[in-house]
C-alpha cells in the first residue's frame, strides 16, 4: 500500500511544469536546444581557458622558471639597460643545490647577430649544458663544433633569423669591461617550445663559455630552482621571484580573455533568455484559459506565476539534460584531440600551444549551470508576474488583452 | 427547496469599471440554494447569471450585499482561503470545457486531487471511478485535441465531480455541443446529483438544459425576475 504522500505545491508545480513543457512539444525543444548550445559552448570556452592557463603556466615551469627563479636585482626583462649590469657572483648558499642539479643558474648579456649579412639584436643567455631542470635540450650545446661555440636556438628564432641547424653565424657582444668581441656561433639544435621568452630572440650558450666571453666568472643573472617547499628568501644580490609572481602575466592575460569571453557568454545568454522570455509573454497570452482553469480549480494567482516560473525554469533543467547528451562526449573528445588553434601562436609573447586542450572542473559546470538556471528563472518570473495581476474571470474567458 | 442552505445570497449587488463610468451586472439578488439542488440561472446574455455564478464560485467580489457559501462569506475571504474553498469544495464546468490541452485525460481528471492529500494509489481509483461515471474509461491516455466537444465535456464534468465536491458550477455547459452531447451529459450530471447529492447550479439560455432543471431562476437585467420549482 502507498504511504500517504504529502504533495506541497512546489512538487505540484515541478510536476505541472514538466507536463507542461514536454506538451508543448517543438516550441519547448526549440528553446531548450538553443539553451543546451550556450551551456556546450560557455563550458568548452572555459574549459578552453582553464586549459590554457594550466598548459601555459606547465610549460613555463617546465622550460624557464622551474619552482621558482632568483633574479639579480637590477634585472627587468622589460628594461634593456638593466641587463648589462645585472650579474653578481653565484652565492655560496646556491653551490649545493647547483651540484645536485636542482638549481640552474644563467647569465644573460646583449648581443647582436648578423645572420645573411644582415643585423639583428639578440639576448645571449648562458646556461649549463649539464642542467637537466628545464626541458631546453642544453646537452647539445656539448657538440664538437671547430672554431664556432655551439649554440642552440628556438624555432621562432629560426624562422626571424633564417638560421637552420648547422648554420653559422657572427655573434657579437660588449664584455664586462666594455669591450666589444666577436665569434662565429654554430646553431646546433633547434629546439621547439611554447615558452616565447626563451625563444624569440634568443641564442643559448654554455655558461661556462659565456662567463669567459663576458669576463664574469662565476657569475650569474638568475637561477631557476627546482625545490618551491625550502623556505626561501633573497639570497645576497638575488631575490626571490616565486612561481605565482612569475606567471601573474598568464593569469593576468587569462582574466582579460575570461571579460572578453563573458561579453560572448552574455549575448549567447540573451539570445535564449529572449527566447524564454518571448514563450513566457506569449503563453501568458494564449493560455489565458488555463491559468484562469489553474485559478478556478483552487489555486491562488501566486501559485500559478510560481508554476509558470517553474516552468520557464525548467527550461534550464531540461537544457543541462539534453546538453549532458551531446556535450559530454564532445567535452571528452575535446579533451583528447584539443582544440587548434587556426593561426602562428608562436608569437603572441604569451605560453599558448598551438592545440589547447580544455580542462573542465566540476566547479566550472557547476557554476555555469547554476548561472543558466538562476537567469532562466529570473527572465521566466519577470513575465509571470502579470498573471498576479489577471482578473480569473477575464482569463477563463480569455480577454484579456 | 432542497435540505439544508449551502448558499445565501443576501442584497447582492456589483459593479463593474467601464471607461469613466460604472456598469451594474446585479442589482441587488436575495437567492438561496439547498443541498442537491439541480437548479439554473436563467436569463439573455448581460443578464448577470455568469457574474453571479462567478461570485458564487468565489473568482469574483461583489461590490455590495453579501454572499455566504458553505459557510462562507465570499466577501471576506482572502485569495488563499477562496483559493481553499475552490480546491477542496467546488467544481466548475466551462462553456469551451478548459481542459490542459497538453495533458491526457486521465491528467486532467487528476488535477484536482493532486492539490488535494490523495495519494497515488487513491487518486487513480477516484479518477477511474469520475470517468466511469461518464463513460470514459477507455480515453484515459488519451488528450483533449483527440476527443470530439461531447467527450471533451464529459472530461471536464469527470474533473469536476472527481473530488466529490457540495456544490458544481456549470457556465453554458451545452452552449457547444450538438442536441445529443447535450442531452448525454445532462443526464450524466442528472444522475450524478442523485447519485452523489451533489449541488448542481447552471448559467444558461439554452433550452435543453432549461427541460432538465428542478429550479429555474430567471434573471432580468441584473435582478431575479422569477422562480419556478419544477417536481419530477
Amino acid at each position: 500500500m502507498d504511504k500517504p504522500v504529502k504533495l506541497n505545491a512546489m512538487k505540484i508545480a515541478f510536476k505541472l511544469a514538466f507536463r507542461n513543457l514536454i506538451g508543448a512539444g517543438l516550441r519547448t525543444w526549440l528553446n531548450v536546444i538553443v539553451l543546451s548550445f550556450s551551456f556546450v559552448v560557455i563550458i568548452w570556452m572555459k574549459g578552453i581557458l582553464v586549459g590554457w592557463d594550466h598548459q601555459a603556466k606547465n610549460d613555463m615551469e617546465q622550460w624557464e622558471i622551474g619552482k621558482g627563479q632568483f633574479w639579480h636585482n637590477q634585472y627587468d626583462p622589460y628594461d634593456a639597460f638593466t641587463i648589462t649590469d645585472s650579474h653578481a657572483p653565484i652565492p655560496n648558499e646556491f653551490k649545493p643545490e647547483i651540484e645536485k642539479g636542482k638549481m640552474v643558474p644563467m647569465l644573460f648579456a646583449q648581443g647582436t647577430i648578423y645572420p645573411h649579412g644582415r643585423m639583428q639584436t639578440a639576448m645571449i643567455k648562458g646556461i649549463p649544458s649539464s642542467q637537466t631542470l628545464l626541458k631546453i635540450p642544453t646537452h647539445k650545446l656539448d657538440s664538437t663544433v671547430t672554431d664556432a661555440i655551439p649554440a642552440i636556438i628556438g624555432e621562432v628564432m629560426a624562422r626571424s633569423s633564417h638560421l637552420e641547424k648547422g648554420s653559422r653565424v657572427i655573434l657579437r657582444w660588449r664584455d664586462s669591461k666594455g669591450t666589444f668581441d666577436a665569434a662565429e656561433i654554430e646553431i646546433v639544435d633547434i629546439f621547439s617550445t611554447t615558452v616565447p621568452t626563451i625563444d624569440v630572440a634568443q641564442v643559448w650558450i654554455n655558461l661556462k663559455t659565456m662567463q669567459e666571453k663576458l669576463l664574469l666568472p662565476e657569475q650569474a643573472s638568475l637561477f631557476s630552482f627546482a625545490n618551491a617547499e625550502e623556505n626561501r628568501s633573497t639570497v645576497g644580490d638575488f631575490k626571490l621571484k616565486t612561481k605565482k609572481e612569475l606567471t601573474a602575466e598568464i593569469d593576468a592575460m587569462i582574466k582579460t580573455k575570461n571579460k572578453g569571453q563573458s561579453v560572448f557568454y552574455i549575448i549567447l545568454l540573451l539570445l535564449a533568455m529572449l527566447a524564454i522570455f518571448d514563450t513566457q509573454i506569449l503563453s501568458i497570452f494564449r493560455r489565458q484559459k488555463e491559468i484562469g482553469t489553474y485559478v478556478a480549480l483552487g489555486y491562488t494567482r501566486q501559485q500559478v506565476v510560481t508554476l509558470f516560473t517553474v516552468e520557464g525554469a525548467m527550461h534550464a533543467v531540461l537544457a543541462a539534460a539534453l546538453a549532458a547528451v551531446y556535450g559530454v562526449p564532445f567535452f571528452i573528445w575535446q579533451a583528447k584531440v584539443g582544440f587548434t588553434i587556426p593561426m602562428d601562436t608562436s608569437e603572441f609573447g604569451m605560453a599558448i600551444a598551438p592545440t589547447m586542450y580544455p580542462i573542465y572542473s566540476m566547479g566550472l559546470i557547476l557554476s555555469t549551470t547554476l548561472i543558466v538556471l538562476l537567469t532562466t528563472s529570473v527572465v521566466s518570473y519577470w513575465p509571470a508576474r502579470r498573471i498576479a495581476k489577471m482578473n480569473p474571470t477575464e482569463a477563463l474567458r480569455g480577454k484579456i488583452q | 427547496m432542497e435540505n439544508s442552505a449551502i448558499i445565501q445570497i443576501n442584497q447582492l449587488i456589483k459593479r463593474f469599471p467601464i471607461g469613466k463610468g460604472e456598469f451594474t451586472a446585479l442589482k441587488g439578488i436575495n437567492l438561496t440554494f439547498g443541498t442537491g439542488e439541480f437548479a439554473g440561472l436563467i436569463g439573455p446574455s448581460g443578464s448577470g447569471k455568469t457574474t453571479l455564478l462567478n461570485i458564487i464560485g468565489s473568482l469574483d467580489m461583489p461590490t455590495e450585499g453579501e454572499a455566504i457559501v458553505l459557510g462562507k462569506s465570499i466577501s471576506k475571504l482572502s485569495a488563499k482561503e477562496s483559493a481553499k474553498l475552490r480546491k477542496e469544495s467546488l467544481g466548475f464546468i466551462f462553456q469551451s470545457y478548459n481542459l490542459l490541452q497538453v495533458h491526457t485525460v486521465f491528467e486532467n481528471v487528476e488535477f484536482p486531487l493532486l492539490l488535494l492529500d490523495y495519494t497515488t494509489t487513491e487518486r487513480k481509483k477516484m479518477v477511474m471511478d469520475a470517468l466511469e461515471w461518464v463513460g470514459l474509461t477507455d480515453k484515459v491516455k488519451s488528450k483533449p485535441p483527440q476527443l470530439s466537444g461531447g467527450e471533451c465535456q464529459r472530461v471536464a464534468i469527470a474533473r469536476a465531480m472527481v473530488k466529490k465536491p457540495s456544490l458544481v458550477l456549470a457556465d453554458e455547459p451545452t452552449a457547444n455541443l450538438d442536441a445529443a452531447n447535450s442531452h448525454n451529459i445532462l443526464q450524466t450530471m442528472q444522475n450524478l446529483n442523485r447519485e452523489l447529492k451533489t449541488t448542481f447550479i447552471f448559467a444558461t439560455h439554452d433550452e435543453k438544459v432549461i427541460g432538465y432543471l428542478k429550479r429555474k431562476i430567471i434573471l432580468k437585467d441584473g435582478l431575479v425576475d422569477h422562480e419556478e420549482w419544477i417536481n419530477q
